[in-house]
């Protein structure tokens, strides 16, 4: 290949608008398969592994989404662990197994993590309060209350609830359809509609924004909104897997903190105004390619942990060491 | 009062009083109201021994933040600090290996291990240009799973006495105040050498101008790389050493440092640390993670559910953070 072509190839790249995290999963795929084909059964490639990889990644990859727009928004939410646990612990707390307070467990989970969403973006938009405290410290509200009220796992799903953590429709898992359903929706408000564009002004330049007419305290509630609501779903996928929900599984999976080092591995900058969902889902695959690859060679699970924050920095630093200025 | 009043040329006394209260950091009101608040509902409290021993208990959330304001001053965050803590607990007893005359290079280890990785999340801040909350986010996720295949995912071994000491231990039969615990000399110390660097030094003032603008401070001359490297440094060595006292006071526990980094940033905040840096104090942030102490202990004596504890907390810090924010806007 000539120097002439491979330039030619990366404009074409670059015209295509393919988020260059798709570079690094490429070769990430291709490495798990080849390490996994030397240290591991080789299985990589199977169906039911490839399956199971991507129905792994589903409570990351829907709650990632959400994280995505207010990291473009230039905040952040650090209540999202929280929120799924809520979820999670009212959801099975309603219906207590019968099929019949499905609907309306899942009207008030989504009301409650509205109300959170909006409380958040109330803090931050309206007392000031940068996202960081702002969503921690609600993040502790959330924790008192839930480990006040709740100390083990509360009732339960009913049978036809858990459909959605394990029907499949013909080959297809219902939470694969259900995470690609809230990506493609997630991707098409942010580069489709004018509220997109908004959050992107926002998040570049708040004061821009302003200046020029956005109502940008708005703007910003809608998107801890939308995260909130992101949250709920991922919470919601959890309990039907599990049956019952305990205060502990949102926590315990460390969403809030993954699902920030998966918007960031995938393109979206901290400072925010840049980014997208098509870059999150691929952060979020990368670290279930990973996931997959170090359970089929057998790897301790801790020394798993010490990888995935290692690859996360070098990820992050691939893209930002080029950099000139100065970052904090 | 009436004697101050009469005298009528220049601010008063009381007037003097008042502007300088104003510009005293609420956190220090706050602080004395919750140690009055605690030492109502405890009297013993409020003697030097009960004092004394709860300072022991809050010394190492105390250093922990003193480190944390050197990073939040110049910008970013320090998320690893926790898992340091933890390491350091688990890996001393792993490599004390019960044998108490291997405490002290035991010690010296820890502290070079703090210098090594503070350096390397300097290093990836400053020159890879990762930020500091992926950077430590991920120096997080290595410390901890460094720490449990190390320790087989559960705690082994225990610390010996002579470790212990600095966290647990008092000196005896002193006069006036009949024992002294040794974590509070540690704390008086490191106190003192962190308010200095910050307050005293050009580091500080360095720091400051690199966090308020890091553009300006760089044409200004500030070799910016050294000094946020060193800021991530002087906060994993506080994490040692906070990690020592904590080991000592608690013993070996997989969990000890757990969700200290969040608390330490809280601890910060609410001595008025300004996130994404240039402004704060290390007394102040000191008094600030005491404070988050006593309110715990208020709760406790109070007699509310442990979790409920969360909850307050996460509102004491909403508020306050809001309170500033709210404060400053309206002096501009």
């Amino acid at each position: 290949m000539t120097t002439v072509s491979l330039s030619n190839m990366q404009q074409r790249i670059r015209a295509s608008q393919i988020p260059p995290v798709y570079a690094i999963l490429v070769v990430v795929f291709v490495g798990a398969i080849i390490i996994d084909a030397i240290f591991g059964r080789g299985q990589m490639l199977s169906g039911p592994i490839l399956t199971n990889m991507v129905v792994r990644s589903v409570a990351l990859g829907i709650v990632a989404v959400g994280q995505t727009y207010v990291m473009i928004g230039a905040s952040i939410d650090l209540s999202v662990a929280f929120m799924i646990s809520v979820t999670a612990v009212l959801a099975s707390f309603v219906m207590q197994g019968d099929p019949n307070k499905v609907l309306i467990a899942v009207v008030i989970v989504f009301l409650v993590g509205i109300l959170i969403g909006l409380v958040n973006g109330l803090i931050i938009t309206k007392l000031k309060v940068n996202p960081f405290i702002a969503t921690l410290g609600v993040g502790l509200l959330l924790k008192g209350f839930l480990n006040a009220s709740f100390t083990n796992f509360v009732g339960a799903v009913p049978a036809s609830f858990q459909t959605l953590g394990y029907g499949e429709i013909g080959p297809i898992p219902v939470s694969i359809l259900m995470l690609l359903g809230v990506a493609l929706i997630g991707g098409f408000i942010l580069q489709r509609t004018r509220y997109g564009a908004h959050l992107y002004g926002v998040g570049g330049s708040e004061e821009v924004a302003r200046l020029s007419g956005l109502r940008t305290d708005r703007v910003l509630i809608m998107a801890h909104i939308i995260c909130a609501i992101t949250a709920v779903i991922s919470g919601l996928f959890i309990v039907s897997r599990l049956r019952s929900g305990a205060p502990w599984v949102g926590p315990d999976g460390l969403y809030d903190l993954e699902s920030i080092a998966a918007v960031v591995v995938g393109g979206t900058a901290l400072s925010g105004g840049k980014g997208g969902v098509a870059g999150t889902i691929a952060g979020v695959l990368i670290f279930a390619i990973l996931d997959t690859m170090f359970n089929q060679i057998g790897m301790d699970a801790f020394l798993k942990q010490f990888l995935r924050g290692a690859i996360i920095i070098l990820a992050v630093a691939s893209y930002t060491y080029r950099y000139k200025g100065e970052v904090a | 009062m009436s004697e101050l009043t009469t005298t009528n040329n220049g601010p008063s006394t009381w007037q003097r009083f008042a502007a300088r209260a104003r510009s005293v950091n609420p956190i220090y009101v706050i602080m004395i109201l919750l140690l009055l608040g605690v030492g109502y509902l405890n009297p013993r409290f409020l003697e030097v021994n009960g004092f004394l021993a709860f300072l022991r208990r809050a010394a190492p959330i105390m250093i922990l933040t003193a480190g944390q304001l050197y990073v939040l001053v110049s910008g970013g965050f320090d998320l690893s600090v926790g898992s340091i803590v933890t390491l350091v607990v688990i890996g001393g007893a792993l490599m004390i290996d019960n044998d108490p005359a291997n405490t002290w290079w035991v010690i010296l280890v820890l502290l070079a291990g703090g210098v090594v990785v503070g350096l390397v999340n300097g290093f990836i801040v400053a020159y890879l240009k990762v930020p500091s909350l992926i950077a430590t986010l991920g120096m997080l996720l290595v410390l901890r799973g460094a720490g449990l295949y190390w320790s087989g995912g559960a705690p082994r071994g225990y610390l010996t006495d002579n470790f212990r000491i600095f966290g647990r231990g008092n000196i005896e039969n002193l006069p006036l105040v009949d024992k002294f615990p040794y974590a509070v000399i540690v704390l008086a110390i490191v106190g003192i050498l962190a308010t200095y660097l910050f307050h005293r030094m050009v580091y500080g003032r360095q720091l400051l101008a690199l966090g308020d603008n890091p553009r300006a401070a760089k044409l200004s001359g500030v070799r910016t790389n050294r000094v946020r490297i060193l800021a991530f440094v002087i906060s994993a060595v506080s994490a040692v050493i906070a990690g020592i006292l904590l080991g000592g006071f608690s013993g070996v526990n997989i969990e000890a440092g757990t969700g200290l980094e969040l608390q330490a940033i809280s601890a910060a905040v609410l001595g008025g640390a300004v996130l994404l840096g240039g402004s704060g104090s290390v007394p102040a942030a000191m008094a600030g993670a005491l404070a988050l102490e006593l309110l715990f202990a208020l709760l406790n004596l109070l007699g509310l559910p442990k979790p409920l504890r969360d909850a307050v907390q996460g509102l004491i810090i909403i508020s306050a953070v809001a309170y500033a924010a709210l404060g400053t806007r309206r002096s501009k």
